[in-house]
């Protein structure tokens, strides 16, 4: 089988991290984003694999390499002139994704998730349809683009209803679907958008069908959606009771879900959880409390420092005593001095932090 | 030749801008470096010839009681007494209150200061300045900024140190050189006073505008600054000494901080072996009360006291505080320019904050967002902080527990 994933651009909207590396290579729950999609679809039997991507930096490429051998996929960049949209790359890559008349995989490559491809491509082959699209319940559909099914039908989208300010329902397009290689007909190749052209054409031929999505879902492109994700990974994780967690059993551990890399190490009296990945390398001093937050490769935390609801970006230091929280996000080799408090601060890389950052703000 | 000091102390009515401390203790009694505000001052009289030392106030007698009693076991070298105004009266006029006692004996000049300042008292160079000019009265001066000046009692002199005008808080600019609240006198100065309140008396009678309701205006009233400095310096025989030396005035209850900071540089620079040497742990200078427990891997100072039996937990940060009697700072909290209460307890990973202020900056807040919030943060008596919480730039009233991360606030 078959997939594309659309990574588009620079991912601005998680900076400062990815100023450092493509959004892709970005470690999530420590694994590289991309890595969590790339493992999925191979498990569902794709093989071919290609990145919708507008530029194509060398460092996402050398990854991508090692991932194509680890997971026997091929992985191509599919790299757009001019940016076509979230259709647009579909038709790019139409030689790939039409070579044969079995349907392929779409994903957003910002949507975590428990992966259904295997269940999806089954339900997508019963119903027989052009395309079916993943879709998931939320508690406010009025900030989303919301699923209307056509009346006594269970998956046949009848229309989508773009931010509804009644109540029409409460399934959201995850951003994950299957389609067939007709559909590519349906698309010109022109800055296009899937949501907005190609799906309500489709859905006016009766073509379209939902998948109802079991368990989390998570739009992880901006850094405070990082860090819920996060929590929202971890804690699925937990109810499988995987290995990939640190056992409660760690004094260390508070309230569980908590992951942390084998060549990390965790000083005495520590508090850390819930929701917290540490990534390799790590070293963590004495009397920390770490909370809801996610530490990448190669930090340092020092002594007495607490942090919450922060992103400690790649080679960072946090002071002894410092205080981080409120969606602070450190880019790489940034150093908060001792003592030092940040709420909400986003820093750019290589920066040294001496004063407070009592209001968020960002430290060019 | 002997001389008598006297200090004063003023009452519970007054200092209420050392609140929320003054609510619990009087503030000349309130510990800075580990002694309260006028043992300070004492132990500035132990460096001249004091044979009597008077505390003038109207707080109750009671209130210094224990104070005297400990202090004149701890300075012999002078008597101690408490005289209590049953009215305000006005710094001078409090002076003239109880004349008998400071003519008994009669010395030829005595020292007045003010329990509120924070100096090094160079009590012997104005007795030198005195000396050497005959002078009736020698005043403290220090320079400050032109902006903070005019919040004080403005001093112009000449060359040769003879003070040639005095106004208090003038509206414009008038000099830097100010008045510390430090004076040495001229027994003769009673009568000066006595003349001030006939001329006072006089006035009012004979001033259609008078009006006996307003503050400082009754005729028993009489303040040194106001009433008797200014005619003062037209007569020629007023000195002024300037100290280079550090001051500040122990106002709010903030202020308390930096005179902290001052009290325990200046006992750290003369060696003083109440004081710990620096080590990994120990920034200088510091005191920590012997019945207090500090845990070895706390990190305290610089300028930090810790009280009697105060606790402080593993991995605790203090840092430019004072930290009273029975408080307790759990393991890895961070305790920065604050105080913390009597009995006050801040939880584990608690932060506890105020803004960093110059010792040479006279006032004690800051602006946060255009609006004006304490610099220093005052966890008042049994404060509660609860583990994790934050507590940024508030003044926290006595009993309160506090459960939520606070900035900016007072909270009642």
């Amino acid at each position: 089988m078959k997939a594309l994933i659309l990574v588009g651009g620079f991912g601005t909207r998680l900076r400062p991290l990815t100023l450092t590396l493509p959004k892709p290579l970005v470690e999530f729950c420590n694994r590289p984003m991309i890595l969590h999609q790339v493992e999925a679809l191979a498990a569902a039997g794709v093989t071919d694999i290609v990145l919708a991507v507008n530029y194509r930096p060398d460092v996402m490429v050398a990854h991508l390499k090692k991932y194509e051998e680890e997971y026997n996929v091929k992985i191509t960049f599919s790299v757009e002139n001019e940016p076509l949209g979230t259709a647009g790359p579909l038709k790019l890559a139409e030689e790939i994704l039409g070579k044969d008349d079995k349907p392929f995989f779409v994903l957003n490559s910002d949507v975590v998730c428990d992966y259904p491809f295997q269940q999806l491509a089954e339900f997508h082959k019963v119903h027989g349809d052009e395309g079916t699209i993943v879709v998931t319940k939320v508690e406010e559909p009025s900030k989303y683009g919301v699923v209307v099914h056509k009346p006594g039908h269970a998956s046949q989208i009848d229309r989508f209803v773009e931010k509804p300010v009644e109540f029409v329902g409460n399934r959201i397009n995850a951003g994950i679907y299957i389609l067939n290689p007709s559909v590519l007909k349906r698309i010109d190749l022109r800055p296009t958008s899937i949501e907005q052209e190609t799906f309500p054409a489709m859905t006016r031929d009766g073509q379209l069908h939902s998948f109802d999505l079991e368990g989390f879902w998570m739009d992880v492109g901006q850094p405070k959606d990082f860090l819920s994700g996060t929590c929202l990974y971890l804690s699925s994780l937990a109810k499988k009771s995987s290995k990939l967690l640190t056992p409660a059993t760690q004094s260390f551990v508070h309230g569980g879900n908590v992951m942390i890399d084998p060549t990390a190490k965790i000083g005495n009296n520590c508090r850390i959880g819930p929701n917290v990945t540490i990534g390799p390398n790590v070293v963590v001093g004495d009397g920390v409390r770490i909370q809801r937050s996610v530490v990448l490769e190669g930090s340092r935390i020092k002594d007495h420092a607490w942090i919450k609801s922060t992103i400690v970006g790649w080679h960072g230091t946090v002071g002894k005593w410092a205080r981080l929280e409120n969606v602070t996000v450190m880019g790489d080799d940034v150093t908060i001095a001792d003592e030092v408090y940040v709420n909400g601060g986003s820093i750019l890389p290589h920066k040294t932090i001496k004063a407070n950052i009592d209001v968020p703000a960002i430290i060019m | 030749m002997s001389t008598k000091a006297l200090i004063l102390v003023g009452g519970s009515q007054r200092g209420t801008r050392f609140r929320p401390l003054s609510l619990d203790l009087p503030k000349p009694l309130f510990e800075v470096a580990g002694h309260p505000i006028i043992w300070h001052c004492l132990t500035a009289l132990t460096k001249i010839d004091v044979k009597e030392v008077f505390l003038i106030g109207y707080y109750d007698e009671s209130v210094f009681r224990d104070f005297i009693r400990d202090a004149s076991k701890e300075f012999p070298q002078f008597v101690i007494k408490y005289l209590r105004e049953y009215q305000p009266l006005g710094t001078a006029g409090g002076l003239y209150h109880f004349r008998d006692v400071i003519q008994k004996g009669s010395p030829k000049r005595f020292f007045v200061l003010n329990a509120d300042v924070c100096c090094s008292f160079p009590l012997k160079e104005m007795l030198q300045l005195s000396d050497d000019r005959e002078a009736e009265a020698v005043i403290l001066g220090t320079r400050v900024s032109n902006e903070a000046a005019s919040n004080f009692g403005c001093i112009v002199s000449d060359p040769g140190k003879r003070v040639l005008h005095y106004v208090e808080k003038p509206e414009s600019h008038i000099s830097n050189l100010i008045n510390c609240g430090v004076y040495l006198f001229d027994s003769s100065i009673i009568f000066k006073i006595r003349k001030a309140m006939e001329v006072k008396a006089k006035r009012i009678a004979s001033d259609p505008l008078y009006d006996p309701t307003e503050e400082g205006s009754s005729d028993d009233v009489l303040r040194l600054e106001q009433d008797i400095l200014g005619p003062l310096a037209d007569e020629k025989n007023f000195y002024v000494y300037e100290t280079r030396d550090f001051w500040r005035q122990i106002k709010t209850a903030g202020s308390a901080v930096p005179a902290n900071a001052l009290y325990l540089q200046k006992a750290y620079q003369s060696g003083s072996e109440d004081l710990p040497a620096a080590s990994a742990t120990i920034i200088p200078p510091v005191y920590i009360h012997p019945t207090a427990s500090v845990d070895p891997t706390a990190k305290l100072g610089p300028n930090v006291s810790i009280g009697p039996r105060a606790v402080v937990g593993p991995g605790a940060r203090v840092k430019e505080s004072i930290v009273l009697e029975d408080a307790e700072i759990k393991h890895d909290a961070c305790v920065l320019y604050s105080i913390v209460g009597w009995g006050a307890r801040i939880g584990a990973w608690a932060r506890v904050e105020g803004t960093p202020i110059s010792v040479t900056q006279h006032t004690t807040t800051v602006l946060k967002n255009g609006v004006k919030v304490q610099s220093v943060t005052i966890l008042a008596k049994d404060c509660v902080v609860h583990d994790e919480i934050r507590v940024q730039n508030c003044v926290c009233l006595p009993y309160k527990e506090l459960k939520k991360d606070v900035a900016n606030e007072v909270i009642m």
